[in-house]
């Protein structure tokens, strides 16, 4: 060989050496075989491992699981790392996470058959940039939940996207310990829900074209009850007026078209500061376990809402187009729009005060929402005391206290990671 | 050589080999457990065969399971649950179809084993090769076409899904720990023709030395046997129907305890059961229905609706089987129908 052909035999080895070692640090290449090294590097990850994701439409038919402790899934953008289930033939959700301390950020789930992203029991929790969606717009057919953490502690769901889902976009059930902010939902039926979760902060979210846009519920009959202290506020609730395409008989199935916030059984729940408009039933209800018309066989479950204070919100337009079994009654007595604050009235008449009134720290509290219209409608004795007067609700509770998680893993940089 | 080959006699060269912790054998025969043509699943000494009184429903394969301990040790019998069984332990099962491209000959697809390693226990997947003479550790194994032929001469074609080791823990879980489901007391109490005679499963571990503790089989507890109807009442068999086919997740502990719908056996609150229980995640697996168990009436019932599914998100379970179980489907139709009483009527969608 000639100096010249071994100088560029050298820059070609060296070439090819630099070119693969790159591709080693950048994780994951899309191709036919991303599927399986995906999933193989989730089962042999070891805990503090960071998956990298390529950028790619990137097909997957199987459900994807992880079980190590402390690991990170990350993408290269929300609209750049896309797992597409559109042929997925197993499996009932996208992605099941089950163990601790699991990050994910940067990446979008499209068209899971079920579930997008599931988290079961885990504690620490980062979610963050990810999108769940269903490109279809909503359907029956789509998955129940998008981002769905359940059973877990320490959950962070921040910058995230929710499109689609048939149940709840971004659900968090049976948790503790959670904030969801600076997310949004569209086109879901229920867009936000907090469900038998404690200590839940949503904040700066935008919540718009789902069936109801944030849902703050307590429900009978599951593991973990007792729902309670939730703070949503900063939220942009608006225009929820999506057909609800639940599954029939489901919970979600019965919250009526046209609803900005509703408050359903949960205790000490603060909704303030939010901008909720343009809902066409109610753009902020607060209702008892009985209004669902569901029988009741739990013995230990609380079905009133108490100690709930929705103040300094600004609320407009709405109620024009009332769905639902109740507002379908009432609005041919009441005319419209409906009243924007709605409250069914049913309150619990074992802890009613000598005064006929829940004591102070268990009220519905209701004050400076500027002129928004209210009503007690009376679900209890069947409509007969209407009242519109806000007097009996002119008091204020104790502010909830911030939710404070441990400081989540610091990521490298932004998307594309500061390798 | 020869000399310390003699002195061995017991132990090493030709016996089970354990493996306690990672990494497991590429290959299955670096186990040992079975001699001779490998297909035969002739099982090597100390590897014991076993059955269940009533088993999981896997797309009507046929599983031969097999146990193995370390020479000395034993298990531990509890009424309850699993029993406490020796690090070094290795359950196998072993899946296979009556080939409907070679004359319903046998046709091994996988061989999982569930191995009690020092960091607790884990799932190891075996896949078969064409020629039938290994198996291939496979973490996320490929699904496997297979033909096969029922004894009735109908052939079906199955996209046969071979659990990863993922998924091996989305059932195996009890509080979050892998833990084995099928050697229960209950599930175990039955006769074996081991190739030494009938015997009694609980008694035989114990004659071998597998079982510490257990009680004379007459006074242990009993699953009935799902397929039985001369052993036990209806009742009965599809509780052991559902408590081995659903209540591995569908209990207290299990994965699926956030749906508050519990199926194992000794289940007492009927509404732990499904009985008139509005579905919690269900979502478009509820199919319209309202109930999980309508008494009276199997055909309103979300349980049979999703038993008799086979789309990913409404069947159940979730993973484990790609057909339906016609038999088990048929069997809790007829439970359900047999319930006296009835569910008061939940109001529709949109009465909020």
């Amino acid at each position: 060989m000639t100096r010249r052909h071994i100088a560029l035999l050298a820059t070609a080895l060296s070439f090819a050496i630099w070119t693969s070692c790159a591709k080693k640090e950048s994780g994951l290449a899309a191709g036919p075989e991303f599927q399986k090294e995906f999933q193989t590097a989730l089962i042999t990850a070891k805990p503090g491992a960071v998956i990298e994701l390529p950028e790619g439409q990137l097909e997957v038919d199987r459900p994807l699981s992880l079980t190590v402790d402390n690991v990170t899934i990350r993408g290269k953008g929300i609209d750049k790392t896309v797992l597409k289930f559109k042929n997925q033939k197993e499996g009932a959700a996208g992605m099941l996470v089950t163990s601790n301390g699991f990050t994910i950020e940067d990446l979008a789930f499209e068209d899971t058959k079920g579930d997008a992203l599931k988290i079961n029991g885990a504690k620490d929790v980062t979610i963050r940039r990810v999108r769940t969606e269903w490109t279809g717009g909503p359907s029956d057919k789509n998955g129940s939940y998008g981002i769905y953490p359940v059973q877990c502690t320490n959950v962070l769901i921040e910058e995230s996207v929710a499109i689609g889902a048939a149940d709840a976009g971004i659900y968090v059930g049976q948790s503790s310990n959670i904030i969801v902010r600076k997310s949004r939902a569209e086109k879901n039926v229920a867009g936000i829900e907090i469900e038998n979760s404690k200590f839940a902060d949503v904040y700066e979210n935008k919540s718009t074209g789902n069936t109801g846009g944030i849902l703050v519920f307590n429900l009978p009959d599951l593991p973990v009850k007792g729902g309670g202290h939730t703070r949503v506020f900063n939220n942009e609730v608006y225009a929820n007026n999506t057909p609800n395409f639940g599954a029939k008989g489901s919970m979600v199935a019965k919250v009526p078209t046209g609803t900005g916030v509703i408050v359903l059984a949960t205790n000490h729940v603060e909704v303030f500061k939010n901008t909720i408009k343009d809902n066409n039933t109610s753009n902020v209800s607060v209702i008892s376990y009985f209004t669902t018309g569901n029988p009741m066989n739990d013995a230990t479950y609380d079905p009133f809402p108490e100690a709930i204070y929705v103040h300094d919100n600004t609320i407009s337009g709405g109620g024009t187009d009332p769905a639902g079994a109740y507002a379908e009654q009432l609005a041919p007595k009441i005319g419209k729009p409906m009243p924007a604050i709605m409250f069914d009235g049913i309150v619990n008449p074992k802890k009613l005060t000598a005064a006929k009134r829940l004591p102070d720290d268990l009220r519905i509290c209701i004050q400076n929402n500027g002129d928004a219209s209210f009503m007690n409608y009376d679900a209890g004795g069947n409509f007969k005391h209407l009242s519109k007067d806000l007097g009996a609700y002119n008091c204020s509770l104790a502010p909830l206290e911030a939710v404070n998680l441990p400081a989540p893993p610091p990521t490298a940089g932004g998307p594309g990671g500061g390798n | 050589m020869t000399l310390l080959l003699l002195l061995c006699a017991g132990c090493g060269s030709r016996g089970v080999r354990a493996h306690v912790e990672e990494p497991f054998p590429a290959k299955l025969s670096q186990w040992r457990l079975f001699t001779g043509e490998p297909a035969t699943l002739t099982p090597n000494a100390g590897v014991v065969p076993y059955d269940l009184n009533t088993p999981l429903f896997s797309d009507y394969a046929t599983k031969y399971r097999f146990v193995w301990m370390p020479a000395g040790t034993s298990a531990t019998y509890n009424g309850d649950d699993a029993f406490d069984f020796p690090v070094g332990t290795i359950f196998s099962k072993t899946f296979a179809f009556r080939d409907a491209d070679r004359g319903g000959k046998q046709r091994i697809i996988e061989t999982r084993l569930l191995v009690h390693a020092k960091s607790g226990w884990v799932g190891v997947p075996y896949v078969w090769n064409a020629a039938q003479t290994e198996a291939t550790l496979e973490v996320d194994a490929d699904p496997v076409k297979v033909n096969w032929v029922h004894p009735s001469g109908t052939r079906y074609t199955i996209d046969y899904m071979i659990p990863n080791t993922n998924q091996c823990k989305g059932c195996h879980d009890k509080s979050k720990v892998m833990v084995p489901l099928g050697p229960k007391a209950r599930n175990l109490n039955k006769d074996y023709s081991y190739a030494d005679g009938r015997a009694n499963q609980l008694a035989y571990w114990t004659k071998v030395g597998y079982l510490k503790g257990a009680p004379p089989p007459q006074d242990a507890p009993r699953l009935a046997a799902w397929d039985d109807p001369a052993s036990s009442t209806l009742d009965a068999r599809a509780r052991a129907y559902l408590e081995m086919n659903c209540g591995h997740c569908h209990n207290p502990q299990g994965p699926a305890n956030t749906t508050g719908l519990y199926l194992t056996a000794a289940q007492a609150d009927p509404m732990r059961l499904g009985l008139c229980k509005v579905p919690v995640s269900a979502g478009q697996g509820s199919g319209d229905l309202l109930f999980d168990v309508v008494q009276g009436k199997p055909e309103e019932s979300i349980l049979v609706h999703r038993m008799e599914s086979t789309t990913p998100k409404i069947m159940m379970p979730e993973l484990g089987r790609t057909m339906v179980h016609r038999e088990g489907v048929e069997l809790i139709r007829q439970w359900i129908a047999s319930m006296q009483g009835g569910c008061a009527p939940a109001k529709q969608a949109g009465s909020m």
